[in-house]
């Protein structure tokens, strides 16, 4: 420690990229919940002088945060991969308009689909965007490049994308912090031919941008993110973000073209690379990028087979590649989670599937409702998707279909797709799985929940109320244990010919850790029927005789199981 | 121990089990004994039961935030199956730390504080001060039990000094 401004903190790479921001005098930030990237603004929440939101989606996220930066502060939107979909239509249209305070777009990709719906690799989007592209590899290297990524937005009028990957956004490292310097806001005035994208205004600015994108390539050919190391001549490589460390690690002896800003890319720095290097592969994870763009100049550089270009890599994975074998997708052998015991969607799922109903889902904890041994969801597409799909399969399928939606995902994007059921006069049941929170990121507050990322009380949005002015024709509210109530409702609104909504609101077992004494087993008159385990409750498994064993350090006493039991061999313990 | 390269220590087991906890604490260790530390896990599924890996690296230098399968000094698992199934990135002259959880489960404070044993044993092979493994805990457990997590490390580290 070299003085007393700074410190050595152990900081993941999204910490450490929210330090930098911080101190590089980061005036606001807006995100939605996504892993890998949500601990981006957890940690700046707790800044007061950064005025941090968690906005209701990403595409609002990026538009507030936008609207900040052409207003003067430096700002930051964060999200994960998939997140930056949502906000495409901002973001397209923000290369044009450029900025006023540095503006940084940071987006987690999750290469290996630990916690996705997909494995897109969004540095696409940078070039589709036309926005410099930064990619560090370790949080240390995220901590320097967001720093110099808001001097970049300034002198180039352009946002700034810095792409992370999980195993950057949830790598910790000892990083070097220093103290924040106050950025001065930069004056707003008003340019209507900037700031207003008539067709007039934004055919001059996409002249613009074209040749702004000239001066971004020239300054990545000298970027200090960019540089050459050699070593041994015959073997060198081309690589970027956590790659780079992997490869280093696997061939400590080669030469290395290690980019970290690969938009625009540096072509004559490529090119003076393979002068001093006989033979060069490209390793990089999912899309081909750099090996086109090494392509596209002529520079001989060999790349990965494409099997290669699924899942993400390991470091035992480069040695593969440079002798050019193909991957071999095995089937993971690793422990699926489940939904914890006591979760309130374990029983909408046991009704759901007891009634035989299609059903179009969403993304949450409750996507997890698909996996065996219950089965009872049968599509996850997107965010908002378990309402707009229902809605396609109920035109065609007419009958016993019901969409799922959770309260986070509902405000993110499914009040758009209940607007739309009413309004094109659709009939069914949507149902709202309300526990209160955006649990599978870890329990971010939301609209609904009527408090902040900063944990200030809030106006809190009423859902049953926004259901109503939505067109829904009912409106229920049912606790998720009340297990028969719960079926009786769902039996007479699937069909019903009204437009119903019902939200089982009971809030997640990890808000609310309140436990009851388990269920009493009575083995003598159990019919071994194992209706019970269809729950996949992780409290409950059978032995080797097929006795039903409840484990009471998991069981919270939520009773499911002893309402399922047709024997009444599990009874409640009141 | 005297390595030039950096020490790989790889944790594995289930949600929930205080895997996540044991790679932050011997992260924060070896910080405060002057290494490079990475550490690499996946966050999202970890309360929910799934299979849980941390990959803690600390030496003069680390590259890779990621163990390279067979290069592990040291597999500590608390979840026997998980063990089995990711014995593959422990190296040859690696050491296998799976038969303490046997130990564990016979104290009924090894039981409780499962992730604190195992680290107690693991300490006993890693070059970094009890003094620093103290302040670690310290900072993992502050109002959380401390003294009896402190009192199982303790005890861990007695049964296994060789």
């Amino acid at each position: 420690m070299n003085n007393k401004a700074q410190r050595t903190v152990f900081l993941s790479g999204d910490e450490a990229l929210a330090q930098g921001a911080f101190e590089a005098g980061l005036g606001f930030a807006a995100s939605y919940p996504g892993t890998p990237a949500t601990e981006i603004l957890e940690y700046l929440s707790k800044f007061p002088e950064v005025n941090a939101q968690w906005s209701v989606n990403e595409k609002v996220a990026y538009e507030v945060a936008l609207g900040a930066s052409i207003a003067g502060a430096r700002s930051l939107y964060a999200s994960k991969h998939v997140g930056l979909n949502v906000a495409m239509d901002p973001l397209m249209t923000s290369a044009y308009v450029g900025v006023g305070g540095g503006f940084v777009v940071v987006c987690a990709d999750d290469p290996g689909i630990h916690s996705s719906q997909n494995e897109q690799d969004n540095r696409l989007f940078a070039r589709i965007a036309k926005i410099p592209l930064l990619e560090p590899s370790s949080p240390r290297e995220a901590y320097q490049f967001v720093k110099h990524a808001f001097a970049i937005s300034e002198k180039f009028d352009t946002p700034v994308m810095i792409r992370l990957t999980t195993r950057i956004a949830h790598t910790k490292e000892n990083v070097l912090t220093g103290l924040r310097k106050e950025f001065p806001r930069k004056e707003f005035k008003i340019n209507i031919p900037k700031y207003v994208m008539v067709p007039k205004n934004a055919f001059q600015k996409h002249i613009e941008l074209e040749n702004k994108i000239l001066k971004l390539k020239v300054y990545s050919e000298k970027s200090p993110f960019n540089k050459i190391e050699i070593n041994d001549q015959k073997t060198g490589f081309i690589t970027s973000g956590v790659t780079y460390l992997y490869t280093r690690e696997m061939y400590p002896n080669a030469s290395f073209l290690k980019l970290g800003m690969t938009f625009p890319f540096p072509t004559a720095l490529a090119r003076e690379f393979a002068k001093k290097v006989k033979n060069i592969f490209v390793i990089e994870e999912l899309e081909p990028y750099m090996e086109e763009q090494l392509l596209m100049a002529g520079i001989k550089a060999k790349a990965k087979d494409p099997s290669f270009r699924v899942g993400e890599l390991r470091p035992e994975d480069i040695p593969k590649i440079v002798k050019g074998k193909l991957r071999k997708h095995l089937p993971s052998t690793s422990r699926k989670p489940v939904m914890c015991p006591g979760c309130p969607h374990r029983s909408v799922f046991s009704v759901l599937k007891k009634l035989r109903l299609t059903v179009t889902g969403d993304i949450g904890c409750y996507t997890l409702g698909a996996l065996p041994p219950m089965g009872a969801l049968h599509t996850c597409l997107c965010m908002g998707g378990g309402i707009t799909l229902f809605e396609g399969f109920k035109k065609v399928l007419g009958q016993n279909v019901v969409g799922v939606i959770g309260d986070s995902t509902f405000v993110h994007s499914g009040v758009t797709g209940l607007i739309n059921l009413a309004y094109n006069q659709t009939k069914g049941l949507v149902i709202i799985l309300d526990n209160s929170t955006t649990a599978m990121t870890g329990n971010q507050p939301h609209p609904g929940v009527g408090i902040t990322i900063k944990g200030e009380p809030t106006k809190k949005l009423i859902l049953e109320d926004l259901c109503r002015s939505c067109g829904a024709d009912n409106v229920d509210v049912v606790s998720a244990y009340k297990i028969n109530e719960l079926e009786e409702l769902v039996k007479s609104r699937v069909n019903a010919d009204a437009l119903s909504v019902v939200i089982v609101r009971t809030p997640c077992k990890l808000i609310e850790r309140t436990r009851a004494q388990a269920p009493a087993l009575d083995q003598t008159i159990c019919k071994k029927c194992y209706l019970c385990l269809g729950l996949a409750c992780p409290a409950l498994s059978k032995n080797e005789a097929g006795l039903i064993k409840i484990n009471g350090k998991f069981c919270v006493g939520c009773n499911l199981c002893a309402s399922v039991c047709p024997a009444k061999a599990l009874k409640k313990n009141e | 121990m005297n390595k030039s390269e950096a020490i790989n220590v790889f944790f594995c087991g289930t949600g929930g089990q205080g895997v996540l906890t044991a790679a932050e604490i011997l992260g924060q260790a070896a910080l405060l004994e002057g290494f490079h530390v990475k550490k690499s896990e996946v966050h999202g599924m970890a309360q929910r039961g799934g299979s849980v890996e941390s990959h803690l690296r600390f030496g003069k230098k680390v590259f890779s935030p990621l163990i390279p399968k067979g290069k592990a000094d040291y597999l500590v698992s608390f979840y026997k199956e998980e063990a089995l199934r990711l014995k593959d990135y422990l190296g040859p002259q690696g050491v296998d730390l799976t038969d303490h959880l046997e130990k564990a489960g016979h104290l009924e404070e090894g039981q409780k504080y499962l992730n604190t044993y195992l680290l107690g044993v693991l300490s006993t092979y890693l070059p970094i001060k009890e003094s620093n493994w103290l302040k670690a805990l310290e900072a993992a457990f502050f109002n959380k039990n401390f003294k009896e997590n402190f009192a199982v490390f303790q005890k861990a580290r007695k049964e296994v000094r060789r």
